[in-house]
């Protein structure tokens, strides 16, 4: 594109001269409060932006329009002006009876989508009854152990009007085969399903947890998924490809970016390799992000991260469908940044990375509770939590128009410098081999963990402030109205089993998981056989069961 | 010369935020301390298994799922069990102000919740080694 040096050259007079003769006399008088400033990412931030920062920007080239290659303005053209996000609370507890009526009252408050959280034991692939669940039931989410349990924390939830978030990885297959048996019991057939399995095992190694598989059967189960839904399920997003928990274990903004596409590209080659058609795939990979503080640098990070997937899946991947360049994305605020200290000042955080989130163009949005960081969100914190969402939506203004904050000098120097820094830390990862082979080095643990530690360190010599804990801090009394998950619910929960176990067709189970058994040895699509499994009420610890016997456990690297 | 103080960082139950266990295991390195950690899923057994193992002087337990009323516990009875009487035993994570002093009756030295600084669990230790 033509430059316009005339203008350029007479800012950049202007600006040295403001600069050594206003600037430098100011300083003199009053320091600036440090020495450099930065964002999370160790990026510098200089005093003022002006368009000299922004001169190498060729609009159409790397902003174009919304809904347009490279989508750096987001993913629809008329963004929130045609339909607000999907406001969407992550939650779950207890028995699938309580989860229940938990949905139905965020439903009648106004929520539009649902997202459910599994406790530790289902995203394990554990029952209740498991020696391994004790003490864990019911607590972190719902308990789920057979396709029962489904059928009642769906019941009166019509599967054709809400779509469904789940947040399950590992056993990700068998939970959605779950919500398929309950839709198709609603009159529902698969192909009118809309909504979002997790699904993403790669972080689940670097930052969350909750892997049961080695990776190559891991990935051999996500690419069925991909492959089932792509024809069965056309309207399911088929993972969620999450830099939330990579942020929230430490990382920066620059690499949760560089990160979670990292983890995108070895799933978009897995699915190659295994055959699938990048166009046919592609379009319903969706990605999960974090909403931090900082909340210029927050913005900045979600432009850059459509930019840089469109990039990749055009010229890496040949993509030819613009769909499956878009980066579609849910967003949760940070976890991390809520203080147990003063809980209600997380109101206030919250609300900034709400606007973080949405002035990045965020599908979707989790806001957190301000007792998260004690307890299970009660009704009443969730309640704010969803108003803080309904706030900005309807009152703030900041919706009314596409991307309000691109041509701001700064915002496009950030997206610059994020999406090269991102970049250029992909690079790195393809080096070593790909995301499955960094992980398995440690590379990517080790750089999140450092950044952990360096932030950690930081709070502690009063170089970052954290309101209410290094700072403005006060005396407090001990919080009394936080959720409590009453310890019955184990009991209940192994009372179930026990009575689903007697009640069942015990031989259908047994020839359906033998089933399952001979096919995971195949390279078949598995996904048939564990909906058969799942129709006949072999438990979620059954049908794992049969698939650490075939495919072995995943063995952690202690990284420190 | 004076042996260092061997700690156990340890996660029990399935929980998968690691990033304060991990935190405190570097900021005790850091200080002097010689630091095992366990890494993620392990039984009560488990930790006390590796904690008469590598004979250590602490055993720092991590928990942010809301089970630490019925992990806790159990890691402080079984070391018991195994005549090891001498070795300071504490845990953090996201717990309810209301529960420490459940926790404490049960044997739990002290709770770490989210905001302690790293300086303040390394002179806790400092200051109440049983040995």
């Amino acid at each position: 594109m033509e430059k316009n040096f005339d203008g350029y050259e007479e800012i950049d007079k202007s600006y040295n001269n403001w600069e050594n003769n206003k600037v430098e006399k100011i300083k003199l008088r009053f320091p600036e409060r440090k020495e450099k400033f930065t964002t999370s990412s160790d990026i510098e931030v200089k005093g003022l932006y002006t368009p000299l920062d922004a001169k190498d920007l060729n609009y159409v080239e790397d902003l174009g329009f919304p809904g347009e290659y490279p989508f750096t303005r987001g993913v629809q053209p008329t963004m929130y002006r045609g339909r607000l996000w999907t406001m969407r609370q992550y939650a779950g507890f207890a028995t699938a009876e309580e989860s229940n009526q938990r949905y139905k009252y965020l439903l009648e408050q106004g929520q539009t989508g649902l997202s459910v959280a599994f406790d530790l034991p289902t995203q394990i692939g554990y029952d209740s009854d498991h020696g391994l669940a004790e003490g864990e039931v019911g607590k972190v989410g719902v308990a789920i152990d057979s396709l029962r349990d489904m059928e009642i924390l769906f019941d009166g939830i019509p599967l054709d009007k809400v779509s469904t978030s789940m947040t399950i990885n590992a056993p990700a297959g068998i939970l959605l085969a779950m919500y398929i048996a309950v839709a198709e019991k609603q009159g529902v057939s698969s192909d009118r399903l809309r909504g979002t399995i997790q699904n993403d095992i790669l972080k689940e190694y670097i930052a969350r947890g909750t892997y049961i598989f080695p990776p190559e059967a891991s990935m051999r189960l996500i690419t069925n998924i991909f492959e089932y839904c792509s024809k069965e399920v056309p309207q399911w997003n088929t993972i969620s490809i999450s830099g939330y928990h990579i942020r929230e274990a430490g990382a920066t903004a620059v690499q949760e970016v560089a990160f979670t596409l990292a983890d995108g590209i070895a799933y978009v080659e897995a699915a190659i390799k295994a055959g699938l058609n990048v166009d046919d795939f592609a379009p319903r990979l969706s990605f999960f992000f974090n909403a931090h503080n900082d909340l210029f640098e927050e913005i900045a990070k979600f432009r850059a991260a459509r930019r840089l997937w469109a990039k990749i899946m055009k010229n890496r991947f040949k993509a030819k469908n613009e769909k499956s360049m878009q980066l579609k994305f849910h967003t949760q605020t940070a976890g991390s940044t809520l203080t147990a200290q003063q809980p209600d000042n997380n109101i206030i955080r919250v609300t900034i990375q709400t606007l973080a989130a949405v002035l990045g163009g965020t599908q979707s949005l989790h806001t957190n509770s301000r007792d998260e960081a004690l307890a299970l969100p009660t009704e009443d914190s969730v309640r704010i939590a969803l108003r803080t969402q309904q706030i900005v939506g309807y009152e703030s203004g900041v919706t009314e128009t596409v991307d309000p904050l691109a041509g701001s000098y700064y915002i496009e120097s950030l997206t610059d410098k994020i999406e090269e820094e991102a970049y250029e830390l992909i690079k790195k990862i393809d080096e070593l081999g790909g995301a499955p082979k960094a992980i398995e080095k440690g590379y990517i643990q080790k750089e999140i963990q450092s950044s952990a530690y360096k932030y950690q360190m930081e709070i502690e010599s009063m170089e970052k402030i954290v309101v209410g804990v290094n700072k403005f801090r006060i005396e407090e009394d001990a919080k009394s109205d936080i959720l409590r998950v009453d310890a019955d619910v184990e009991k209940i929960q192994k009372e179930k089993l026990k009575a689903l176990k007697l009640n069942r067709n015990n031989e259908d189970v047994k020839t359906a998981l033998n089933i399952l058994e001979k096919k995971a040895q195949t390279d078949e699509n598995l996904m048939p056989y564990i909906l058969n499994a799942v129709k006949k009420y072999a438990t979620l610890g059954e049908i794992c069961n049969i698939l650490r016997k075939v495919f072995g456990e995943y063995e952690q690297t202690v990284i420190l | 010369m004076v042996r260092p103080i061997r700690v156990l960082v340890a996660k029990p139950g399935l929980d998968g935020h690691d990033r304060g266990a991990k935190i405190i295991a570097r900021a005790l390195r850091d200080s002097g301390m010689e630091v095992i950690y366990t890494g993620l899923r392990q039984t009560p057994e488990q930790i006390v298994a590796a904690a008469v193992q590598e004979d250590v002087d602490v055993v720092a337990m991590s928990i942010l799922s809301g089970a630490h009323n019925h992990l806790f516990p159990k890691v402080v009875n079984l070391l018991k069990a195994e005549g090891v009487d001498d070795v300071l035993i504490i845990g953090g994570g996201v717990i309810p102000k209301e529960d420490i002093p459940f926790l404490m009756e049960s044997g739990v030295e002290a709770v770490f919740t989210p905001g302690t600084p790293t300086k303040d669990v390394v002179d806790y230790i400092y200051n109440n080694l049983k040995r």
